[in-house]
């Protein structure tokens, strides 16, 4: 939907300092376009609960981090989330792609579509789903609305189709 | 070695501009030592993930050097957390390990194969760029300042006593707060 040049300039516009990241096949191509535009570090972890984890450090240490992993991972990750977020209390952003949305044929019966967005409301994340070209300016609003009320948000980003 | 003695001589060593991130047992042992402003006592924690806050403070923080005192419990359950913080050249990152061999704040129930696991391979596997075994509280006291100053990331596992029976750390305080103090001691 995205190509790594416009989310590595927006990223750059945002003023987020590191991508703390796993990778799918629609997020990780960005991190070729990230790297090359050279403003935000790619710190690349072997799991995702290590990304909030991670994050939370970066956070904790003066800079702006972002998480970028699937939906799979936001599974994965709920502990670490949980701590980073809530307990500490740390306005960490993400990015999370929402694996089949946009083409339920490539998997079908993908449960990712029935547990995602209930998984969101539970950790209490304040998130926008974007499935459309034209959402991309969704991106930057809700990041700002996130950072001046000092509270973690995400951006849900619909895969399954170029 | 007592973890105790252990946790006093990096205490003694730590630099004053050192960040020192503790968790589990010894965070329980580093709160009954003086604490300083850099002090990131992980409690409440996220399961084993005191290594990976400690890769973003030292690469958010790269002129300090971050001490990670982690337990061999919390080191297995996040133990991808070591290629990471290698695959991100953190050399000022040192992650000392309290093997014990036991989840000791859970009542000491045995870790999975205690005493077969090799974490100084397993660190030195992941690219860390120095690794250190000590199982005698006379030579980790001689040699802490070199493991401190060696080429990061370092690793060095501690191998210690349990100690049976204690509870485990309690929080010192809300963490939020904690949060807000420790980030404006790292902007001073």
């Amino acid at each position: 939907m995205f190509s790594g040049d416009q989310i590595a300039t927006l990223l750059e516009e945002l003023g987020v300092t590191h991508v703390v990241t796993v990778p799918d096949s629609t997020i990780g191509p960005w991190q070729e376009a990230i790297d090359r535009r050279g403003h935000t570090r790619v710190v690349r972890v072997c799991r995702e609960g290590e990304a909030w984890q991670v994050a939370a450090g970066l956070h904790l240490g003066g800079k702006t981090p972002l998480v970028l992993i699937q939906c799979t991972g936001l599974f994965e990750s709920g502990d670490a989330l949980r701590n980073a977020l809530h307990d500490w209390k740390l306005p960490i952003f993400s990015i999370i792609g929402y694996r089949s949305y946009l083409n339920q044929d490539t998997l079908p019966g993908d449960t990712c579509l029935v547990f995602t967005e209930p998984v969101l409301d539970a950790w209490r994340i304040d998130y926008k789903l974007i499935t459309l070209p034209s959402q991309f300016g969704v991106i930057a609003e809700h990041y700002a609305t996130c950072r001046a009320s000092a509270r973690p948000g995400a951006i849900v980003i619909g895969e399954g189709k170029a | 070695m007592s973890a105790k003695d252990a946790i006093i001589a990096v205490h003694g060593a730590r630099g004053q501009d050192d960040i020192v991130v503790t968790t589990m047992s010894p965070a329980r042992d580093w709160m009954t030592l003086a604490q300083q402003p850099l002090d990131l006592v992980l409690v409440p924690s996220a399961m084993g993930h005191a290594t990976s806050i400690g890769l973003g403070l030292a690469l958010a923080q790269p002129e300090r050097c971050v001490i990670v005192c982690n337990g061999d419990g919390s080191m297995l359950m996040n133990l991808g957390s070591l290629v990471s913080i290698a695959a991100a050249r953190a050399t000022n990152l040192v992650v000392l390990v309290f093997d014990n061999g036991v989840y000791e704040v859970t009542g000491a129930q045995p870790i999975p194969s205690p005493g077969a696991i090799d974490f100084v391979a397993i660190a030195r596997g992941s690219g860390f760029a120095s690794v250190f075994e000590f199982s005698n509280i006379d030579a980790w006291r001689g040699d802490i300042e070199r493991v401190l100053k060696a080429q990061g990331p370092v690793l060095a596992l501690l191998h210690v006593e349990p100690m049976l029976g204690i509870p485990g750390p309690r929080s010192p305080g809300p963490a939020a707060e904690r949060a807000r103090r420790f980030s404006a001691s790292l902007k001073k």
